[in-house]
């Protein structure tokens, strides 16, 4: 199959057909931020800092790049006043969850964040479900997982199967971008503890 | 009954169907719909008893219909052949209503609705202002059919334009004829099907879909509900001829899973429909083969969006997924599927019927032939309504609706629901368009329209719907999830009048951020009322600043 000519940044790119943007931009050494995207994972969308702006068919629109698949003469902007305000909200959204995330902090600083822009949420997870996926997708355990939808949606080990194989794992603890995740499971752990005695 | 297979064999049924039928015959039309509560059995139960105790058995028929729309004065009735209209009818009124009216064929008086702005009587259905402004030329058909007979809909023409389309049109054409109408989607969009249609058909694939979509999520709604149940054979025909045009066999049906009666209405179609031989194969003897399937939904709201209710027929968790290839080129099963709204399927038939000259003689510029709408809130006359486009919101809501009740004044109209946005009582000349009306900031959405008094209070009502939306999102993305918490404490404190500095230049980022980035079009359209409300609202959310020492 011929490669796909698309534009990132005013450069040109060399793509192959079924490439995301973000792949396409990462193969040319463009940088664009990301969060909840893992190169193992199948791609997931749901913390939309990958968002870019795409030019196609004489329409502009605002896609997650890590989704978005590559398209001929497809015109892409990593940067711009628009861009770097959604980045700079959602950051500040997740902030309010994980005030001391190194990722997190790291970003603000790039686009000017405001870590105490909504008050602390008592959840330090940004659910950008790395360990859920990972759990899942690589190590096939499923023994973490989301529950509820919308604002009131959280991660909660499976105690029945995470007594049986996370400290043995612990593969996810590092995916973490809170770096939270470990005294999270100490808790549950702790927890099941103080049920079966 | 034998299945017809030719044109001329379709006519010929229903010629018989309506020579059998007495036009004289009196018969008693009940509204069993669901706009209003339904459970109309004790009223049937009345009618049919008297029937039998006043020895006319076989002399007048009872008809439980779908709904007439009157909703604020049902239970509804109209007596045939004279067409004479009773509301608010109770079983305790069937034996005077047989003796007097059906034999003696003279008026209960007590029963006539009256004008509340002229005190007139209005015997008839023509007389009542609800129905005059209104153009009924799908809703129109509900009192004249009893959902279980295929006969009746027979009667009235039904499944001509079936035959029409298969046997004297190419697929094509009828694609053509649909664009040329330029009939556009009532499920929320407004977006071409003639388009979506062309899409779907061009998609190189040996398996397609059509699809309704029949869940009806939008709060305040029942449109799509009062045609269904009340007529659902107009919506299988539509869904046959759009399968035709775009080359699909197979159709499905996705349907509300908490209504059993109007599953049991459409599976009762469904069956006299194939027994006809209008679903299966070799439809009406032109070599064409389709079959429909009937879903039940998912009781979340996202779970009528596209892509969400695609995963769902599939067997999965409606979650949605991102647009970024159209569900008319990979849908259900990554096979090209057309999804429709109820109501756009519902006016096929007659596209096809009656020619795309004739619809587009009606409504206005953009935006093509009849609208329903459900009318609620601070309004007398709660019910659905079918208008032409282009009508104004002034005639809707005072004409037709009867205007606001207790002697209040109206403060703002709102279309939509959590989707869709607020116009203040001052832009009440509006007309009914899909573009005017989205330019202004306030989309028709489904067609719900719910009118508000002086005493609503714009933060409290974004409050509210915050509040629905938070039951409704995922929550797998950051924008939608996060944005709809914060708001929803911003709006919070701002309806205890304890808004802070900087809470509505928040409110506003997010909103932004959310219409922007997130993954579906729930996170995307969840700013939508607040956008508009502070557009024309604004001084209400600045007296909610408690440093401004002022609270609405
Ligand atoms: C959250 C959400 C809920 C929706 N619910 C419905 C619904 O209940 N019924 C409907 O017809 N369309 C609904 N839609 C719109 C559908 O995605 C789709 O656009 C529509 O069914 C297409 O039909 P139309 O083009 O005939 O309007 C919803 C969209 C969203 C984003
Ligand atoms: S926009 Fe809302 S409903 Fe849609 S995927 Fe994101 S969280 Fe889920
Ligand atoms: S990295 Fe693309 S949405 Fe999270």
């Amino acid at each position: 199959m011929s490669d796909i000519l698309l534009t990132i940044d005013g450069k040109e790119v060399r793509a192959k057909e079924g490439m995301t943007v973000l792949n396409a931009a990462q193969s040319s050494g463009i940088f664009i931020p990301t969060l909840c995207h893992h190169e193992k994972l199948e791609p997931y969308g749901g913390c939309r800092i990958c968002t870019v702006e795409v030019e196609s068919r004489g329409r502009t629109n605002y896609v997650a790049s890590c989704l978005y698949p590559v398209e001929k003469n497809l015109v892409v902007r990593t940067r711009s006043e628009k861009i770097d305000k959604i980045r700079k909200v959602l950051i500040e959204l997740l902030l309010a969850h994980a005030p001391d995330s190194p990722q997190l902090l790291e970003m603000a600083k790039e686009y000017g964040a405001k870590s105490v822009r909504f008050g602390k949420e008592p959840s330090f997870c940004v659910l950008c479900g790395l360990c859920v996926r990972y759990c899942a997708e690589v190590k096939k355990k499923n023994a973490i997982a989301f529950v509820d939808q919308g604002p009131k949606r959280e991660i909660n080990f499976i105690p029945e199967i995470a007594s049986k194989e996370c400290w043995n794992c612990k593969e996810c603890f590092p995916l973490c971008p809170t770096s939270y995740l470990q005294a999270a499971y100490v808790l549950t752990q702790g927890l099941v503890g103080f049920k079966n005695s | 009954m034998a299945r017809i297979n030719s044109a001329a064999q379709l006519e010929k049924v229903r010629k018989d169907i309506v020579l059998k039928k007495d036009p004289n015959k009196p018969c008693i039309a009940i509204c069993g719909g669901i706009g209003c509560l339904g459970g109309r059995e004790d009223l049937i139960r009345a009618f049919e008893k008297e029937i039998k105790k006043q020895k006319l058995e076989g002399k007048v028929d009872v008809r439980v219909t779908g709904c007439h729309g009157f909703c604020a004065q049902g239970p509804n009735i109209v007596i045939y052949p004279e067409e004479i209209c009773y509301t608010k009818v109770k079983p305790e009124d069937a034996q005077q209503i047989i003796s007097e009216t059906v034999v003696g064929k003279t008026i209960v008086d007590r029963l006539v609705y009256i004008d509340p702005n002229t005190g007139e009587k209005a015997v008839h259905q023509s007389e009542i202002p609800f129905y005059k402004k209104q153009v009924r030329n799908i809703l129109g058909m509900n009192p004249k059919i009893d959902p279980k007979s295929i006969d009746d809909y027979l009667a009235i023409g039904g499944y001509s334009s079936l035959a029409k389309a298969l046997l004297e049109m190419k697929p094509q054409e009828v694609l053509e004829e649909v664009k040329k109408a330029n009939l556009r989607g009532r499920g929320g969009g407004g977006f071409p099907a003639g388009l979506k249609w062309e899409t779907a058909r061009n998609a190189p694939a040996e398996l397609k879909y059509v699809i309704c979509n029949g869940h009806e999520g939008e709060p305040g709604a029942y449109m799509d509900r009062a045609i269904f149940q009340g007529n659902p054979h107009l919506i299988i025909e539509g869904l046959i001829i759009g399968g035709y045009a775009i080359g699909a066999k197979q159709g499905f049906i996705y349907t509300r899973h908490d209504m059993p009666r109007l599953r049991e209405n459409i599976d009762i179609a469904l069956e006299a429909a194939r027994e006809h031989g209008f679903i299966g194969n070799d439809i009406l003897g032109s070599g064409f083969d389709f079959d429909i399937e009937v879903h039940l939904d998912v009781g979340i709201f996202v779970s009528g969006e596209a892509s969400a209710l695609m995963r769902s027929i599939e067997g999965k968790a409606p979650e949605p997924r991102p647009k970024y290839t159209r569900t008319a080129v990979k849908g259900i099963w990554e096979r090209p599927s057309n999804l429709n709204n109820v109501e756009t399927w519902a006016n096929v038939p007659q596209i096809i019927g009656k020619g795309a000259d004739w619809y587009l003689g009606i409504g206005s510029e953009g935006s093509k032939g009849t609208k329903m709408i459900s009318l609620s809130g601070n309004i007398v006359n709660s019910g659905v309504v079918e208008v032409p486009f282009g009508t104004s919101l002034k005639e809707i809501v005072y004409d037709i609706g009867g205007g606001i009740p207790n002697g209040k004044k109206l403060k703002a109209i709102h279309f939509g629901a959590a989707m869709g946005g607020s116009l203040p009582a001052e832009l009440i000349d509006t007309p009914l368009d899909f573009d005017v009306m989205s330019k202004l900031g306030a989309a028709i959405g489904a067609g719900g329209l719910f009118v508000m008094d002086e005493d609503t209070s714009m933060v409290e009502m974004n409050r509210f719907f915050l509040e629905f939306l938070a039951d409704e999102s995922c929550g797998k993305c950051v924008p939608c999830r996060e944005g709809i918490r914060q708001m929803l404490r911003i709006l919070t404190r701002m309806s205890m009048g304890k808004g802070k500095e900087g809470d509505i230049e928040a409110l506003e980022e997010l909103c932004e951020v959310g219409s922007l980035a997130s993954l579906c079009a729930l996170g995307k359209t969840t700013s939508s009322p607040i956008y508009s409300s502070l557009r024309y609202f604004r001084n209400e959310y600045e007296a909610s600043i408690e440093d401004k020492g002022c609270t609405v």
